[in-house]
């Protein structure tokens, strides 16, 4: 009797908690850039709707893997994948969060409030030709400074990163030697300097270490009180990171053109934009098997496209702007379901 | 074997009744299904070590094959150009243990030497307990450690060979605590199987208590001194999450004591999750290279304990 009791409980929450995940749940899995606007998206949505989102931050690589092998509705990546490649897994790509990654350092002792750098130098740095604080080359960049003779200590993202393919794409476009030696990566060799783990790995590292120099996205940065590079953009200004230099950038891509939506925001064009500018990718399959779920996820974009501007910005993150955000949902009728009718139609 | 001998003594007495005769017999039975079961988990152990070099063959094949002997000889490990070079790592892993070894034997040794011989009776059991505690600290809790403690310290001391704090040789000392407590507690045991009458004669001939540990008591257990080196070994070869913190994860090649660098397990640890294709063989191979390197290292310590003509080994 008692065992009768128990068996139906059980097989009964069983069945309560799997339709809960089938209908309740969105399931997503990649970048971990975007991951704090994500679940504070997330967050508002299951208030709103009571549909929740399952994101595992696994890192962008993991994502695409994910995503290709199907266990997930979506996948999320900061570096996008080019159109060969999409149409390879049948996969199509659309971004959905932009951000910056700024270069950040710390010298004992050192009053000023910040540095100018341009593309050149700091890919010195990084490939180890330059090494000290009062080197020549960033002197003549910064001609009222007075610089500390401290010896320099690159630090970078140990682990496969989206913010690292940013940095990396943004090294190699300025500098030709940095191309031809290290090249772009999600996971490269740096010939110099200290690895660390994750966005506030690196911000904990430049923090304690004299002479530091790192990369992080900006809202780590913000978060730690680094002294911030300016650096000089394609136009040739020094400018500033800040969500105005950020949305300059991004103000410039020209989404309409890219095959694939395949668009890397570094070395913009444009007098105030922010040089290592960067958009973070979802990946869905063009042919689904779960119609429904396909649905759910694209219910939760819109969603976010329309009403998740203010917490992104409160994140420090830049929104894409409403053209980009109606081409995406107008780009969604390419997702088919079992049946071949398309998954989105509103 | 045991079986036939059991049976052949029962039917040798003769007078045992037949129900006698059947309970010996089903024991009999029994001892041959225990054997079996006993043989069989050894066997699976086998089974499952050779499961997992074939599978760590297979799957790492295509780097190898692609690579050859570049794979050994190439100074970075590139994964956006496809340049992989274990190198870097090997050569990270055998220093960070090297210099492991060398801090942390002569200390085990010595804590060894003052439980057994000088202790007060007082402190003995309290300090037991407190090394074997140590051994007992999660590996995650020693990184920790290191980032936070240990790199912000070499730093401050020495600004000039330490910069960052992390690296090689930062790992090198992580592991020499973390192996410690192993090397001691093992060290501890084979000193207390020297016969006290070999201690009193010795102390009975004048010597000092330097002469006697110098002369009596390690020599003749040499033997399982090294077993307890090779057993430390074997750990901080191994050693992943404590590495990974410290030790800079630069994949360039830099051969240097206290420069940054990274080690085969440091190396999957970071990398293994978000590869695939050429990168994810080559980090089987890598995996199969560590194997390999414990693997020698253990028949190496299996070759020394044999030649070695130590009484207690």
């Amino acid at each position: 009797m008692l065992k009768h009791v128990f068996a139906t409980l059980i097989s009964g929450s069983l069945v309560i908690a799997a339709s809960a995940q089938a209908q309740d749940a969105i399931t997503g899995a990649g970048a971990t850039f975007p991951y704090p606007v994500y679940s504070q998206w997330a967050d508002a949505y299951q208030d709103e709707s009571g549909i929740g989102l399952n994101y595992q931050a696994i890192g962008s690589g993991g994502g695409i893997q994910q995503i290709v092998a199907k266990t997930v509705t979506f996948g999320a990546s900061d570096a996008p994948m080019t159109k060969e490649e999409l149409d390879k897994n049948g996969l199509m790509q659309w971004p959905m969060v932009m951000g910056g990654v700024v270069a950040a350092f710390h010298i004992d002792g050192f009053d000023g409030e910040s540095l100018n750098l341009d593309g050149d130098t700091l890919a010195d740095i990084y490939l180890g030709n330059i090494t000290n604080w009062n080197d020549d080359a960033i002197a003549e960049l910064n001609p009222d400074v007075e610089l500390p003779d401290a010896q320099i200590t690159p630090v970078y993202r140990a682990e496969g990163s989206g913010t690292n393919f940013l940095f990396t794409n943004y090294l190699s476009k300025v500098s030709e030697d940095f191309a031809s030696t290290v090249g772009e990566g999600k996971s490269v060799a740096w010939p110099a300097g200290v690895g660390a783990k994750a966005n506030a790995g690196v911000a904990s590292q430049i923090g304690s270490t004299n002479g530091a120099i790192g990369y992080v996205e900006y809202a780590y940065a913000a978060q730690n009180e680094l002294s911030l590079v300016h650096l000089e953009n394609s136009d040739g200004n020094v400018v500033e990171p800040s969500m105005e230099s950020f949305m300059a950038a991004a103000g410039n891509a020209e989404w309409q053109d890219a095959p694939g939506m395949y668009l890397v925001l570094t070395d913009q064009p444009g007098a105030d934009s922010w040089p290592i500018t960067g958009a973070s990718f979802i990946l869905m399959h063009k042919e689904v098997q779960d119609a429904e779920a396909a649905n759910q996820a694209l219910k939760f974009f819109d969603w976010a496209y329309s009403n998740g501007n203010e917490m992104a910005q409160e994140l420090d993150y830049v929104p894409m702007p409403d053209n980009v955000a109606d081409m995406v949902r107008d780009s969604w009728s390419d997702i088919q379901g079992p049946n071949g009718d398309a998954v989105w139609n509103q | 074997m045991a079986t036939t001998n059991s049976a052949g003594t029962g039917s040798g007495l003769g007078h045992l009744s037949e129900a006698m005769h059947k309970r010996l017999r089903r024991k009999a039975q029994i001892d041959v299904w225990f054997e079996r079961v006993l043989f069989g988990f050894a066997l699976a152990v086998l089974l499952l070590l050779g499961a997992i070099i074939a599978s760590l063959m297979v799957s790492s094949w295509p780097a190898l094959q692609r690579y050859g002997v570049d794979f050994f000889t190439e100074n970075r490990w590139a994964a956006n150009v496809e340049v992989f070079g274990a190198l870097p790592a090997i050569y990270g892993t055998l220093l960070t243990s090297i210099i492991a070894i060398v801090i942390a034997v002569p200390i085990s040794f010595g804590i060894a030497i003052f439980l057994t011989e000088r202790c007060p009776g007082f402190l003995r059991q309290p300090l037991s307990t407190l090394i074997e505690l140590l051994a007992g600290i999660p590996s995650i809790i020693y990184g920790m450690w290191g980032m936070e403690v240990l790199a912000p310290l070499l730093r401050t001391w020495f600004p000039d060979v330490f910069p960052a704090g992390t690296g090689l040789t930062t790992a090198g000392i992580i592991l020499a605590v973390m192996i410690i407590p192993f090397i001691t507690a093992v060290s501890r045991d084979v000193i207390n199987t020297v016969p006290s009458v070999m201690r009193e004669s010795a102390y009975g001939l004048g010597c000092t208590t330097w002469e006697v540990a110098r002369q009596v008591i390690l020599p003749s257990v040499k033997g399982g001194l090294v077993g307890g080196v090779v057993l430390g070994l074997g750990r901080a070869l191994g050693e992943t999450m404590a590495v990974t913190f410290v030790i800079g994860n630069n994949l360039f090649l830099n051969p240097t004591l206290t420069g940054q660098g990274t080690s085969i397990a440091a190396l999957i640890a970071n990398q293994f999750s978000e590869s695939d294709g050429t990168q994810r063989s080559a980090l089987l191979a890598l995996g199969l290279i560590l194997f390999l390197i414990t693997f020698a290292v253990l028949a190496f310590a299996r070759y020394l304990l044999r030649n070695s003509t130590g009484r207690h080994a």
